[in-house]
């Protein structure tokens, strides 16, 4: 069977099942051998991809090149590690009384179909079936940031659903003005949003219509990437939701709204005088890189720094794909999958953590490595690598981007120096105390689920040192599509 | 001296000033249950100016895009938010942060803004329709003032509602309409983000006992 198909199919098909069986006590391992199949059907399309280049799937309606399948490997990888970890946190909030038998089946069916409308989103090439992946993956994460009914997170759910959809809506109208581009040059047919089709005839799309459509393509998908000043929804949705959720939302769902905007961009550079685009990116994302930086410093919860620390990350992201070119292009590109892998790393160690010591608040987070080493190890190496210490993958992307920033545009240079400066203040400090000293953290009966942390930290180390050359050259494919 | 407009553009204008009409009724109205009726007055409107539209130039998809705005903007949804309505036992008025002129006299302004911006761009289009683009970009605007003075949950959701009730207006009127495919997906969401929300009330009710917003404010950077 075609391997893209299994790849949208299991995580729909596994997501309805689990409605139904999601009660049983073996559902937690049908939602990991689900992302398991997800994920080797994932690898399946990858080395497909890889040797026979782009394809279609279901007609046109489905488009997977280099670009887009480098990114549903890394987000089938990362689901499949979160499903892992989710297993032992769950069944520890389970026994402290956080969660009932029936929302935990609500956690493990809206996971699926939250993997699924990523992976759709993703692969397809009708810009109209993106919005709706997109907006569909909002919805299925909504009860999931409300899962503990606290008044804290209903709050946070409520903020994620209101901002999310206003600014979906945004995206939806720059869709409409993008068709509307388009159907003069391709005619009123199903054809004239596919992306396929919408790129051989970029340079021939109205510039009026098309510059203001990508001001809302951008505003809105934007709004989900955790752009300042759109970004109040992130710390809170990230904070009160359930630690896996937070992991997937930072890794996946971020990486996912970007990359919505870059296939935008794609189009917009082809009709739009050189730089307007890129311009608009540079900004926001510089924007985002300072607020995010200075807001880090006053944090006092865990799970809301880290979420801004994201923040600081997806400006760092949308400004290195703003300078464009291939060199900015790759560099935005490696920094995706560091973030991404690191990020997901430190959120499962932090869910334990905060198990542990049954508090968010850093303060009263103290002395991890004693109580168990490997979750103190694991939070402080994370820490260390999205911080951008060498030799740990984050070090080179931060290190390609800041260096091209110096050549091309030299008085960004100081403003990214002084925003990662500050981010490394705040969070170091914090870690080393929550880390280190006398401990405020008690055993618990389930062991956590320590290897996903550390398979992602090894990659993210493995990257740093050393990329292989294939990995390499699915880059630059992949870097060179985005111009 | 400008050419005649034909019978069917104008009846197109006629309904989306309508629609715009409405979007500023519901902006003055304070009684929930009034404000979900306005609602559905203005799926229908829709749903009107989408079948005049598909008449006058026999698109078949613009007839189906009709008929799923009579039945998702004018049944389905309606009747969802009556029943919520009636179920938490929502009495009494719409509490606004602003007073109501006040927010009418930001709506003319915002009227102004969407006209202005849509000039250029619908000077462009060539459908019967081009001149609601501005009304459409009016109605999404006023759909967010409408969200951002109200202090009811229930109430900002029918202004984000209303927002997909303009941004409809805007597909019909620059293009005849998003293929059908997308539009079947945009209906299936609002319709599930609807059902969701549903939910979600009763947790936000059970939790503070009642849909008043300013609870849910406690979640700042201090």
């Amino acid at each position: 069977m075609d391997f893209f198909v299994l790849m949208l199919a299991i995580p729909l098909v596994s997501g309805a099942l689990l409605t139904i069986v999601g009660e049983r006590d073996w559902a937690p391992n049908l939602n990991v051998v689900a992302s398991l199949g997800t994920f080797l059907a994932a690898v399946g399309l990858t080395g497909e991809i890889v040797a026979n280049g782009p394809r279609f799937a279901f007609g046109e309606q489905f488009f997977i090149d280099s670009l887009n399948v480098f990114f549903v490997a890394l987000t089938a990888f990362v689901g499949l590690t979160t499903s892992i970890f989710s297993g032992p946190y769950m069944k520890i909030e389970r026994d402290r009384g956080r969660l009932t038998k029936p929302r935990l089946r609500l956690y493990k069916s809206m996971y699926q179909l939250f993997m699924f409308t990523m992976l759709a989103a993703l692969t397809t090439n009708n810009l109209g079936i993106l919005w709706v992946a997109m907006e569909a993956a909002t919805l299925t994460t909504v009860l999931l940031v409300s899962l503990y009914r606290t008044p804290a997170s209903l709050e946070a759910a409520w903020k994620y659903f209101i901002l999310c959809g206003v600014g979906i809506a945004q995206a939806l109208f720059g869709t409409v003005l993008l068709y509307f581009a388009a159907e003069r040059v391709l005619g009123a047919t199903g054809n004239a949003l596919l992306w396929t089709h919408l790129v051989d005839v970029k340079s021939q799309l109205e510039p009026t219509i098309m510059a203001l459509s990508f001001i809302f393509l951008l505003v809105g998908y934007g709004t989900k990437v955790g752009l300042a000043p759109l970004h109040n929804w992130l710390p809170d949705a990230h904070a009160e939701g359930p630690t896996p959720v937070s992991a997937v939302l930072s890794g996946l769902l971020l990486n996912v709204a970007l990359y919505a905007i870059l296939r935008c961009k794609v189009l917009a550079d082809g009709a739009l005088p050189e730089g307007y685009a890129g311009n608009l990116m540079i900004g926001f994302g510089l924007f985002t890189l300072l607020v995010a930086a200075f807001f880090l410093s006053r944090q006092k919860d865990v799970k809301r720094m880290f979420a801004y620390s994201s923040i600081e990350h997806m400006g760092l992201i949308t400004f290195a794909f703003g300078m464009g070119g291939p060199v900015a292009n790759f560099a935005g590109l490696l920094h995706m999958t560091m973030h991404s892998l690191t990020k997901s790393a430190i959120f499962f160690a932090v869910g334990h953590a905060t198990q542990k010591t049954e508090t968010q608040l850093m303060e009263n987070i103290r002395g991890l490595i004693k109580i168990n080493p490997l979750i103190g190890w694991g939070l402080m190496l994370g820490t260390l690598a999205i911080l951008g210490m060498p030799p740990f993958g984050v070090f080179a992307s931060e290190f390609m981007i800041l260096t091209h920033a110096m050549k091309h545009y030299p008085w960004a240079t100081p403003i990214l120096l002084l925003a990662l400066g500050v981010a490394f203040a705040s969070i170091f400090g914090k870690v080393q105390a929550m880390v280190f000293g006398e401990t405020t953290a008690r055993r618990l009966p389930h062991a956590p689920a320590i290897m996903p942390v550390f398979l992602h930290l090894g990659i993210v180390l493995m990257l740093g040192l050393y990329i292989p050359p294939y990995l390499t050259r699915w880059f630059h494919e992949a870097s060179r599509m985005l111009g | 001296m400008t050419p005649s407009i034909p019978l069917s553009a104008q009846l197109i204008n006629l309904f989306a000033a309508v629609i715009l009409l409405l979007a500023f009724a519901m902006l003055a109205q304070r009684r929930m249950h009034s404000l979900v009726n306005l609602f559905a007055l203005q799926g229908l409107a829709l749903c009107l100016a989408t079948l005049v539209a598909a008449v006058t130039t026999g698109q078949v998809h613009l007839y189906f895009s009709a008929g799923l705005t009579l039945l998702l903007k004018v049944v389905a949804l309606p009747w969802i938010l009556y029943r919520l309505v009636r179920q938490l036992n929502i009495k009494g008025d719409v509490e606004a942060l602003i007073n109501i002129p006040t927010t009418m006299l930001v709506g003319i302004g915002l009227v102004m803004v969407a006209f202005n911006v849509a000039l250029p761009i619908s000077e462009l289009s060539h459908t019967i329709t081009r001149g609601t683009l501005g009304i459409a970009l009016a109605v999404i605007m006023l759909a967010f003032l409408m969200m951002i003075t109200r202090q009811k949950a229930i109430s900002q959701v029918v202004g984000f509602l209303s927002m997909e009730n303009g941004l409809f207006l805007a597909a019909t009127s620059a293009t005849y309409g998003m293929p059908m495919v997308v539009e079947l997906g945009i209906a299936l969401d609002v319709l599930v983000g609807m059902i969701i929300l549903g939910v979600f009330f009763f947790q936000i009710r059970d939790q503070f006992d009642s849909l008043d917003i300013r609870h849910m404010e406690k979640l700042k950077d201090s």
